[in-house]
């Protein structure tokens, strides 16, 4: 059996409004370079913009930044995004009654919902030293 | 990918037009709800928004695209969209927008019948 080729490249963005799009375009250029589709791109773009975001509103980081690492595989793209800040409460990512909070248009607390409906796979890490979110985009 | 943000308007008769160019995020769609409430105030209760060039719009934007149907359904009136990317419109799916306002594939079925 082949052995698989591994790249990966590391990013720390500073907590800071729009950084966002640094890690999402950055994840759009590997994408691409991967060959995923057009789609595809646009639902890891989101899934990391929403992992961003959640980190810069909720994660009171003392370094404030965020670290991205994209891990380039034969066979997908794997995203981890870390921060130092206060870690939440596994209570928060309960995967919760969509439909009902679709129907009464609840307006936030959807980050983790649209990480989860985007990406293949999605783990969550968090304690009080910080969270980190791997989550996992297969290859067609 | 451009962190610049327009939003250009037309008006026709008994609707309004609404192009956003560039990402929506928090600021961008506030922005956006001005210009909705401007034209609403200007007595267009039946609004268009075309996300022809918007390709990203992450959930805050999203919260306040919502803040904008309640307040059209507040005052009688309508949203549509129309030329969402196959993600935005999953997404709008996904947070209960589509159930509370329309989605067309482009303006001219948008605009068909209002």
């Amino acid at each position: 059996m082949a052995k698989q080729v591994r790249r990966e490249v590391t990013l720390n963005i500073p907590i800071h409004p729009n950084m966002e799009l640094v890690a999402a375009h950055t994840a759009s250029i590997i994408a691409e370079i991967m060959d995923f589709e057009e789609t595809h791109i646009d639902e890891i773009q989101l899934a990391i913009i929403e992992t961003c975001i959640n980190a810069f509103e909720h994660s009171n980081s003392e370094d404030n930044k965020v670290t991205v690492t994209y891990v380039l595989t034969d066979d997908d793209l794997e995203l981890k995004i870390t921060d130092h800040g206060v870690g939440f409460g596994m209570d928060k990512t309960e995967f919760i009654d969509g439909e009902t909070r679709a129907e009464a248009m609840q307006k936030r607390g959807w980050g983790l919902e649209i990480i989860r409906e985007m990406m293949d796979e999605v783990k969550i890490d968090s304690n009080d030293g910080g969270t980190t979110i791997t989550m996992l985009k297969k290859r067609a | 990918m451009a962190t610049s943000f327009s939003v250009n308007t037309r008006t026709e008769d008994g609707y309004a037009v609404i192009q956003t160019d560039g990402y929506l995020n928090g600021p961008t769609a506030e922005k956006l709800a001005e210009t909705a409430k401007d034209l609403m105030n200007q007595g267009y209760s039946t609004l268009v928004i075309n996300l022809e060039k918007t390709r990203l719009v992450n959930s805050i934007g999203i919260s306040i695209l919502i803040e904008i149907i309640e307040f059209l359904q507040e005052h009688g009136g309508m949203l549509h969209f129309c030329h969402l990317t196959p993600v935005i419109e999953r997404t709008f799916k996904m947070m209960g927008l589509a159930q509370h306002a329309e989605i067309h594939p482009d303006e001219a079925s948008a605009t068909t019948n209002l």
